[in-house]
């Protein structure tokens, strides 16, 4: 057990400290709207800032050096990442492509077509999407009803996909098409990826509870994808959708970008009956709960990082994280709003305190919970596949998927 | 960066589950709990000490085998699943810290080496009454060599022979050494939710006694000591608590209701995932606790706090929920489900309740911001 650097890792995190440091983009030029996800200015600092990690061979530090990665380790990686965000630098707009889909696409592809779409998505000149779920496939992952039919060379798809977060500003996605029916849902499907251009395919923007519209419906509409780009084999898109999920490794390094640091500055600029909310010994104690709770999430990806360097895959459990932290990012935002009373209702960036960044938590939270597996999923998980609870009873097993019931 | 035992840990907790397994069955707790006036199983208490368990972290300098804090931690935590009914937490993770942190080189010398045989039970004498323990509490009074005053309650009071006392003199509270098998001690054993470690009231009047090292603040030293006594109970905890959801899973996979396993439910499913969760955290925190306390890193206070609150939420968890899943049958004094239950509020009590540890946490936590505020350190 060991929660210090070993001296390589302290020399290498010296190293890319120093280099982060004479290279980072200012983020301090941005307004506060400016700073925010999606914003373009704020998209364009995150491409400006990509494009000079992979000229210094600090993209995707863990890829082989054949698909334009730095031959690195897991832990180099995870190393820079929270170099990274500790310089306040840390960008989401190519996690999905460099994360999820373009490792999967490398392990079911090797035509050129397909390995050509890697360098840019690497310099951050390409962003993918990931258009998987269904508004009657979500948690049950398999359900997928938009359709491929083969039409020569290519297939036409025809169909609906949701909660595809970047679709509006993604040049490629990775698309899960059911192409026969007549088997059992998992085995059905096929994989491709496609230019988010094509024609038929429109992107519509869904307004989420929070004001933001960073999450997309995709309508297709005889959208023509060449057989050149599937994905894995015909009837073989289930595996590529294992591929992408086993490459999960979004809870590496990933934050709120609140702290409980920042929920105790909160408290001890708050002013309560006597003194600061500080002292108050409800909040003391509710502090003291939250912070071992997402001290352990950031213990636990260190056992995610010590299973990589092992070159073991990060097993079921780390479930265990992503319910966390959904839970807990809801909480702090649940605490943080109410320590300031009737003032916690503003959530202005002129008005509010930390330009409402608490309120802005408190008011995206329900969705942490829902995104990436939902925290009834990640519980099934757990107890499946950690613990050996027997799985659901299940009416939709083994048949031909056109009979599985299903509603509106 | 490792978060896991080395192969070297991992063999000597292998070897520790299967002796633990042979000798010191839920039986065994079982007996003591059915028979408290024994207060603890002394054949197994023998055995454990012929392992050379109670001197895994005492340096050999003063006759320990100074295996190192994390072997100690994973001896605790099969102790901890074993629900083992010895001193081992009294006489190792309080009396031996107390000497090894604040006792003079002749007192190490002196007793250290019969602890780390299992020859000599030792526990730390420091509460006196309910609710928090303040300097203006402390009563027991060190007089002119000599200790008066009761304290209560004393884990495994009964049955040690030596106690560090946390007691007043005219400068304020110190620790105190004293031989409970002299002169001027009386003690009474006394009833407990968790019998399987017992417990007693001390008296003394004009007990000999000796200051520990050198006179001290003793609430800070009692403070000190408890902060390492704090991670190794937590692996004991974690131990039970582990073993409580195994108890809880074979269980609804076992029992059929509605013509299926109980386990196929989501109400079971999802109550065990709680449960899961609850102990990873505690893991979490414990396994930093005991790189903490094998390393003296700066971050004990903090690590040791966060490890109690943590591993005392998870046992509690995992013992009330073990027996919400056994229905009925988790009820009765047959099964072995209270005995975890009972356990789970012993080791959440003993070096003082978790919110006395919130407390202290949130104190640690503070200080800490401050101090990186003061380095310019960014968060």
């Amino acid at each position: 057990m060991n929660f210090d650097d070993s001296p390589e890792e302290a020399r290498y995190r010296a190293t890319v400290r120093t280099w982060i440091a004479a290279n980072a983009p200012d983020m301090g030029g941005l307004s506060a709207d400016e700073q925010r996800n999606w914003h373009p200015a704020h998209k364009a600092i995150a491409r400006q800032w990509q494009a000079a990690k992979a000229d210094a061979g600090y993209a995707c530090i863990s890829w082989p050096k054949a698909w334009g990665g730095a031959g690195g380790t897991a832990i180099e990686e995870a190393i820079f990442n929270q170099e990274e965000v500790r310089a306040g630098v840390q960008f989401t707009y190519f996690m999905t492509g460099l994360h999820m889909l373009l490792p999967a696409l490398m392990e079911h592809n090797e035509d050129d077509l397909s390995l050509a779409r890697i360098p840019p998505a690497v310099r951050g000149e390409e962003i993918w999407c990931q258009l998987f779920s269904e508004p009657a496939s979500g948690s049950d992952s398999a359900g997928i009803r938009s359709q491929a039919v083969r039409d020569g060379d290519n297939w036409v798809v025809n169909g609906q996909k949701v909660w595809n977060s970047g679709a509006q500003i993604a040049d490629y996605g990775m698309l899960v098409a059911r192409t026969d029916a007549d088997l059992p849902k998992h085995k059905g499907l096929t994989a491709f990826w496609v230019d988010m251009k094509t024609p038929g395919l429109q992107v519509r923007p869904i307004k989420v509870m929070s004001g933001e519209a960073e999450l997309n419906e995709v309508f297709l509409d005889n959208v023509h994808i060449p057989d050149t780009q599937r994905v894995g084999a015909v009837n073989g898109g289930w595996k590529v959708v294992i591929s992408t999920l086993m490459n999960e490794r979004a809870a590496l390094g990933s934050g709120t970008g609140l702290s409980w640091r920042d929920v105790m500055r909160l408290a001890a600029q708050t002013p309560a009956w006597e003194g600061s909310a500080i002292d108050d010994p409800a909040f003391r104690e509710w502090l003291a709960d939250y912070y071992v709770n997402v001290e352990a999430i950031r213990l636990l990806s260190f056992r995610t990082l010590t299973s990589l360097s092992r070159g073991e895959a990060p097993g079921p459990a780390s479930s265990a994280g992503k319910l966390l932290w959904s839970n807990k990012t809801q909480e702090m935002a649940s605490e943080a709003v109410d320590l300031q009373g009737h003032f916690g209702l503003l959530d202005g960036s002129d008005d509010a305190l930390l330009h409402g960044a608490f309120q802005h938590r408190f008011l995206w939270a329900p969705g942490l919970r829902l995104g990436g597996g939902t925290d009834e999923i990640m519980k099934n998980i757990i107890a499946e596949r950690v613990l050996g609870l027997p799985a659901d009873i299940r009416v939709d097993k083994d048949v031909p998927f056109r009979e599985i019931p299903h509603g509106r | 960066m490792n978060f896991d035992y080395s192969d070297e840990q991992k063999a000597l907790k292998d070897q520790a589950r299967r002796f633990l397994s042979a000798e010191s069955p839920l039986s065994a707790a079982r007996a003591v709990l059915e028979n408290p006036a024994t207060g603890y199983d002394s054949a197994l208490w023998k055995k454990i000490g012929e392992q050379g368990w109670c001197g895994a972290a005492i340096p050999e300098v003063y006759g320990g085998h100074e295996f190192g804090y994390v072997e100690l931690c994973a001896l605790a935590e099969e102790l901890g699943r074993a629900l083992a009914p010895v001193p081992f937490a009294s006489s190792v993770y309080q009396f031996a810290e107390s000497l090894l942190h604040c006792g003079s080189e002749a007192q190490k010398h002196a007793l250290l080496p019969q602890i780390a045989s299992g020859a000599l039970i030792g526990t730390l004498a420091f509460t006196e009454g309910p609710g928090v323990l303040t300097a203006e509490r402390i009563e027991t009074k060190y007089e002119n060599g000599t200790l008066h005053g009761t304290k209560i309650p004393v884990s495994d009071g009964g049955i040690a022979q030596r106690a560090v006392v946390l007691a007043r003199d005219d400068n304020g509270p110190g620790l105190y050494l004293v031989d409970l098998e002299g002169g001027g001690v009386s003690r009474r054993t006394l009833s407990s939710i968790d019998p399987t470690r017992g417990t007693a009231s001390i008296t003394f009047d004009g007990a000999p006694a000796e200051p520990l090292g050198k006179a001290q603040d003793g609430l800070a030293q009692l403070a000190r000591i408890h902060d390492r006594a704090a991670i190794l109970l937590a692996f004991e905890q974690i131990g039970g608590a582990d073993r409580a959801l195994e108890m809880a899973r074979d269980y609804a996979l076992e029992r059929y209701a509605f013509g299926r396993q109980i386990g196929s439910f989501q109400a079971i499913k999802h109550k065990l995932a709680d449960v899961f969760v609850k102990n990873e955290v505690a893991r979490a925190n414990a396994y930093y606790g005991a790189w903490a306390l094998g390393s003296n890193a700066a971050q004990l206070p903090v690590a040791a706090a966060a490890a109690r609150v943590a591993a005392s939420q998870a046992f509690w968890f995992a013992s009330k929920e073990n027996i919400q899943t056994h229905g009925g049958i988790g009820f009765t004094w047959e099964a072995d489900c209270h005995l975890f239950y009972r356990r789970a509020r012993h080791l959440g009590l003993v070096i003082g309740s978790p919110r006395d540890w919130k407390r202290r946490l949130t104190t640690a936590l503070q200080r800490q911001l401050a101090a990186e505020q003061a380095q310019g350190i960014a968060a």
